[in-house]
């Protein structure tokens, strides 16, 4: 007999420990998190700008370098293995420690901003001011608490976008949509607001659009843009034509994905740095069932936020406006009535519980506008002021529900918790994507097996299984579109498409494989 | 009320119990000794290695057999009284039923190897083997399996991904060639090493050796050599699970005799899935398949039987579909192989040796028979459309570009695929 031990040992084993370069980049990692801690607890460092680079770029090398040594050691493929066993992804304590940090992070930055060394009036000190040579480089002003999250949110999604397409690397479609998320952080949602500040324009995120930036139609933003020349007409017309042209027109060509999960700013980290938690979300009916509530109600008290602030808008500054408030209100209503109207003529074959959500939701914000125009006075609305309703959207809304449940809550219900429940735009797009639109996710025959990964992997809480297995094609509001169903499929059922928009919603499919009386005796049964 | 019972919650027993629900009100039981609810089998793999929790695999709400009144009992099938029409479970509980259902699946084969019955041994195909490996899985560093099927390849890639040492022994002398051409069986020979899986081709289990707890120590091959390990994973095919039904008067061969209406011997009596073996098989394919969708249908099948409309098992066109580590496969139609007398191939491989396509048809009449794809997706509806309508291999690979089915973006190989093609035409 003769042993083979020496042969087994031959092999490496697969799964070593981080090897000597990744303990160089965490290493790197948390001195660039050290040097930003030190900086919170006000230790003066010398030679700010040294610091402030040194920080940035090596939580960045960090990342980079940490990601490339674990994904490009192993062969390309899905990259799943041990998510559920370990804490960090499992819920585990380090994931609440995370949870926790991220929660405390953004409820100083929303509320308590002077702790990261806000001056309010004096100086600012702490995390703040070692920004300033960025800032001072970009625009020429000193930084604010949101210079510095627009950095460390930037740096986020370049940093973990590649980690993501090291991760993904087999996959095209990840490792495009990856770039463009990253490209429209850094440039759309960082550098060019910033440079346009640099020349003294108003601040203007181009992609952002409304309802997600749910102060583009605020009184003080929309007198910025009007006192600014041709250049603020030009943002408003362009802010207006995003949301009235080219979103309905990309959303009818390529879903609601063009937005969410390739350009969007929440999208682009949830799909980077959220990437580790996508598994989390819940699956169950009932969470489906809460998420239509949810996303109706927000997407009306968005809608009714709005038209008071315009209105409120309207009524102090006739002289600005090209319409009254009458004229406005009216225009809405009837606007909201002809969608309600098409929705009605168009779509009677398939009125499912969707469909019945939405005209009940446009119903409401029509009923919400009269009674607006009809009890309002010039300063309130509906017998309160116009600003603390606003004031309470973008509290519970726009700081609580998206910064800190949405991002804080990442390990621990998933990274689009805030996607799926609250926001408004994904509610509009959703809308749009479930009844005028030619992408689905197409099932392949009979190839599906149950096994569950594309559901488990699906960050909006999607059953796709629960399609796939009947042969059924995926025409769901919530889908973003990042393909990870697909790309985690072991038998290649999925595939994310744009066609006709005949036979895309096809719920009496029956699955390929039995012979065809069987096939057409089914279906007959199913109608 | 008819009370229809099914034995085994698998997918052919379920499929039964849904559509049967879906056709009818008929009283349903499904008795399983397995698990409280339908899982996917084919999905135990990911629970292993973490991609996902049991819970995950079971692809519907725990609530949701309640909602559709199909009544679960956890139990043994001891004993099958076919005159009485009762079944004895746990050998205590009797229960009555009016038509029964035999969806039992299969059983991991073991052929009698020395020590195959040690602490440390196991199938991968029951929730339990499962459980069995998890409970070894601290212990051990080092595996061996047994076996170079589907089941094995995926055996070795669990065990991989806990970062175990894997040896995998194979009887043949390349990975499956019994179903698959040389040429792709020697590129997942080459996959299988790239992910540091040590393959031993040609190469058969003697014997398990115990320490001296009687728990695995090492294995020793047909050639003598001493391989040692924790755990050794017999993964040499499977027989259908009917042991219990011996005795019982059903007609049994190596699964249940079923005819084309899935019945047995015995009158009110159907058997499903992996455990049935048709008395004349359908086309090419073998008396007894274990694949997850014959199952499924056949569960559609006999639900239209009991509830009234008489209907033949018929499967289509062949198709099936596997993961080999992170080489996709698919195969339309049938591809040998050996090729047969009247067949001729044509054969392209991507130059990274990880994509490849093989496409058969007969030599005189050119229509297509079938195709093997690797690492690359393509639509099932598209070949079954092709085989329905006969299509020459000619206008298959002219249309190809419209049977893709990988995601956007991807580099489409038909063009390469196509010159090829006419090059050796």
């Amino acid at each position: 007999m003769k042993s083979t031990e020496h042969k087994s040992l031959s092999i490496a084993n697969p799964n070593p420990p981080i090897d000597s370069i990744q303990k160089i980049a965490l290493a790197l990692g948390f001195l660039g998190l050290f040097i930003l801690l030190l900086s919170l607890f006000n230790v003066d460092l010398p030679n700010k700008p040294i610091f402030l680079a040194l920080s940035i770029l090596s939580v960045f090398i960090g990342i980079f370098l940490y990601a490339r040594q674990m994904y490009l050691n192993q062969p390309e493929g899905i990259k799943n293995n041990g998510v559920w066993l370990k804490g960090f992804t499992n819920r585990g304590s380090w994931a609440w420690v995370l949870g926790v940090v991220l929660t405390a992070f953004y409820v100083v930055l929303y509320w308590y901003p002077e702790y990261l060394g806000l001056g309010k009036g004096k100086p600012n000190t702490g995390v703040i001011v070692l920004f300033d040579p960025l800032s001072y480089f970009l625009k020429n002003q000193a930084a604010s608490e949101w210079f510095v999250y627009g950095v460390l949110y930037t740096l986020a999604i370049v940093g973990f976008g590649f980690k993501f397409i090291f991760k993904y690397r087999h996959n095209k479609y990840q490792i495009v949509r990856t770039i463009s998320v990253m490209f429209f952080q850094l440039g759309f949602a960082f550098l060019l607001p910033e440079m346009l500040l640099r020349f003294n324009q108003p601040f203007n995120d181009f992609k952002n659009m409304w309802p997600l930036n749910y102060y583009f139609f605020d009184e003080w933003h929309l007198k910025e843009l009007l006192n600014h020349g041709s250049f603020g007409l030009f943002m408003l017309i362009f802010g207006l034509a995003m949301i009235f042209i080219i979103s309905p027109i990309l959303t009818y060509f390529y879903g609601k994905r063009w937005y969410c999960s390739w350009v969007c700013g929440c999208g682009g980290l949830a799909e980077t740095a959220g990437d580790s938690f996508r598994h989390l979300s819940n699956k169950k009916v009932s969470a489906w069932k809460f998420e239509r509530w949810m996303i109706h109600g927000v997407l009306v008290f968005s809608m009714i936020m709005t038209i008071a602030v315009i209105f409120t808008f309207l009524s102090k500054n006739p002289k600005l406006s090209i319409i009254t408030r009458d004229q406005f209100v009216w225009g809405i209503s009837i606007f909201l009535s002809v969608v309600i109207a098409l929705l009605v003529f168009y779509k009677k074959s398939q009125f499912d519980k969707d469909t019945r959500y939405t005209i009940f939701s446009l119903g409401v914000i029509i009923v919400g506008a009269i009674l607006i125009n009809h009890f309002s006075g010039s300063k309130n609305i509906l017998f309160f002021q116009s600003y603390k309703l606003r004031e309470w959207y973008a509290f519970f809304i726009g700081a609580a529900f998206s910064g800190v449940v949405g991002v804080g809550f990442y390990p621990l219900l998933g990274n689009r918790v805030w996607c799926r429940f609250g926001c408004p735009m994904a509610a509009i797009l959703g809308l749009q994507q479930r009844l005028f639109s030619r992408f689905r996710i197409t099932t392949n025959g009979g190839q599906c097996i149950s096994c569950g990964n594309c559901s488990t992997y699906c960050e909006m809480g999607i059953d796709v299984r629960s399609y796939a297995q009947k042969g059924e094609n995926i025409v769901r509001a919530s889908c973003v579109g990042c393909g990870v169903c697909s790309a985690v499929c072991p038998r290649g059922v999925l595939k994310l498409e744009n066609k006709s928009t005949i036979g895309r919603i096809n719920s009496d499919a029956v699955l390929l494989g039995n012979d065809v009386d069987l096939l057409t005796l089914i279906k007959a049964q199913k109608q | 009320m008819e009370h229809i019972v099914i034995i085994g919650n698998g997918i052919s027993g379920i499929t039964a119990a849904r559509h049967i629900r879906k056709l009818s009100n008929k009283r349903i039981t499904v008795i399983s000794s397995e698990s409280d609810f339908f899982f996917s089998r084919t999905a135990l793999m990911y629970v292993y290695m973490g991609h996902m929790k049991f819970e995950h695999i079971q692809p519907y709400e725990n609530w949701f057999w309640k909602k559709n009144n199909i009544n679960l009992v956890r139990g043994f099938v001891s004993h099958v009284d076919v005159k009485n029409k009762q079944l004895t479970i746990d050998k205590i509980h009797k229960i009555n039923y009016d038509k029964l259902i035999i969806a039992t699946g299969s059983k991991p084969n073991k052929f009698g190897w020395l020590g195959q019955d040690l602490d440390g041994v196991t199938g991968m195909y029951h929730k339990q083997d499962l459980e069995n490996l998890e409970k070894h899985s601290n212990r051990c560093e080092s595996a061996v399996i047994v076996g170079g099927g589907l089941i094995g390849i995926e055996l070795a890639e669990m065990l991989l991904s806990r970062g175990k040492k894997v040896t995998f022994l194979v009887r043949e002398d390349s990975f499956w060639n019994g179903v698959l051409p040389k040429e792709e069986s020697e590129m997942i020979n080459r996959h299988i090493r790239e992910h540091h899986i040590n393959l031993r081709l040609a190469t058969n289990l003697k014997e398990i050796l115990p320490d001296e707890n009687g728990q695995v120590k090492a294995i020793v091959t047909d050639k003598d050599e001493t391989i040692p390990c924790q755990v050794v994973g017999l993964t040499a095919g499977v027989t259908p699970n009917v042991e219990f039904l011996k005795n019982s008067g059903i007609e049994l061969g190596r699964g249940v005799k079923v005819n084309r209406y899935l019945e047995t011997s015995i009158k009110d009596v159907y058997a499903l899935g992996d455990c049935a073996e048709q008395l004349e098989p359908v086309g090419d394919r073998r008396p007894i398949e274990a694949v997850w969708y014959t199952g499924r249908m056949m569960g559609e099948t006999v639900a239209q039987t009991i509830c009234g409309k008489p209907t033949q098992y018929k499967p289509g066109h062949w198709f099936n579909s596997a993961k080999f580590l992170d080489i996709e496969y698919q195969t339309y139609g049938w591809v040998w192989a050996q090729p047969k007398e009247n067949e001729d191939q044509y054969y392209w491989e991507h130059a990274d040796g990880k994509k490849c396509v093989r496409l058969v048809y007969d030599k005189k009449s050119r229509e297509f028979l079938g195709i093997n794809i690797f690492g690359i997706r393509m639509r099932h509806a598209f070949f079954d459309k092709a085989l329905t309508e006969q299509w020459t291999v000619d206008r298959v690979i002219s249309s190809l570009k419209d049977a893709n089915f990988d995601p956007e973006f991807f580099k489409s190989y038909e063009s390469a695929i196509q010159r090829v093609f006419l090059a050796n035409a």
